[in-house]
């Protein structure tokens, strides 16, 4: 498995932490499925951040904070910041949004953004589009891993443009990829990983199942199962029918 | 003086950063912005507020 800036993720299932219908769940959910990485946010001191953060260090895994709900570079950079000394890691997801309607990140915004912060000595995982040339302008920002979506975030969509995701695979072997936003199913985890990506990162698919520590065991199988195949170098789909048992020695009985 | 504090108007009597948080009752992991900008936790003993300023006060929280 690659590494993400020289550190090397237990699996490839990386979990958000927002929106379970309680925080045992939340837990229960990373016990069940064993995902190594978390991300969370920052938000207003409203009094929860300590419990939360207490349950978060508890679980023993590594702290992806985000940049959520960002839609400028002044913004994105000041809360990566923030992070970085509340989360005490250099790690930063991050996300410029700019759409409404798609939440679609502002890739123009997110090449400047990941410049700054990479100057700065943040090791960032830039939630991206499928767009070859932005991924390519955010490794000569610096970016040393891409984030390409499989759908709009929380859509459950799925992989919307496999041609485009294959692509990129092809395109930078050599990057850690991670399909970032659009998860559904355990199916579409699993295509991710049977394209060669290096992890998914999840969070509305299994949080909003009507049981989540169950949907993110399921997530963490079909993941594997994923990853287990591309390893195993798949068969190419071919459009006739090609005998698997072999026709000599057949009895003639007609 | 009067800040602005997490989007909320409020009346301190303290006069810098650190101070002003312990007034306001925060503890634990924050951090803080003034105008925009980042404060550094090291900084904010040092870090005098003016009025009308603009605090953020920020906490670890649920995210994707």
């Amino acid at each position: 498995m690659k590494t993400f800036y020289s550190t090397e993720l237990p699996n490839p299932l990386m979990l958000g932490t927002a929106q379970y219908p309680s925080p045992a769940i939340l837990e229960q959910a990373f016990r069940e499925s064993g995902a190594g990485v978390a991300t969370v946010s920052l938000r207003r001191e409203s009094g929860a951040g300590q419990t939360f953060w207490q349950m978060i260090q508890d679980l023993g895994v590594l702290i992806l904070p985000n940049t959520a709900g960002c839609h400028t570079v002044k913004e994105a950079v000041t809360t990566a910041q923030m992070a970085r000394e509340v989360f005490d890691t250099k790690w930063i997801k991050l996300e410029l949004i700019g759409h409404t309607d798609s939440l679609q990140p502002d890739v123009f915004q997110l090449v400047e953004a990941a410049r700054i912060l990479t100057e700065e000595g943040f090791q960032v995982f830039p939630y991206t589009t499928d767009d070859l040339i932005v991924g390519e302008r955010l490794l000569a920002a610096g970016c040393e891993v891409l984030m390409p979506w499989g759908a709009p975030i929380g859509s459950g969509r799925g992989l919307n443009n496999e041609y485009a995701l294959r692509a990129m695979r092809a395109e930078f072997p050599d990057v850690p990829l991670v399909i970032d936003a659009g998860i559904g199913l355990p199916s579409h985890a699993s295509r991710a990983m049977e394209l060669g990506y290096d992890a998914v990162l999840l969070n509305t698919a299994v949080a909003r199942a009507g049981d989540p520590p169950a949907m993110a065991r399921a997530m963490m199988q079909a993941i594997e199962a994923g990853q287990l195949a591309h390893q195993a170098d798949p068969i190419e789909a071919r459009d006739m029918a090609e005998a698997s048992t072999p026709v000599i020695g057949k009895a003639f009985l007609s | 003086m009067k800040i602005v504090l997490n989007g909320e108007t409020r009346e301190i009597t303290a006069l810098t950063l650190a101070e002003m948080l312990v007034e306001c009752g925060f503890s634990g992991r924050v951090a803080t912005a003034v105008n925009e900008e980042f404060v550094p936790s090291s900084l904010r003993i040092s870090h005098k507020l003016v009025d009308g300023d603009r605090v953020e006060v920020v906490a670890p929280m649920q995210g994707g």
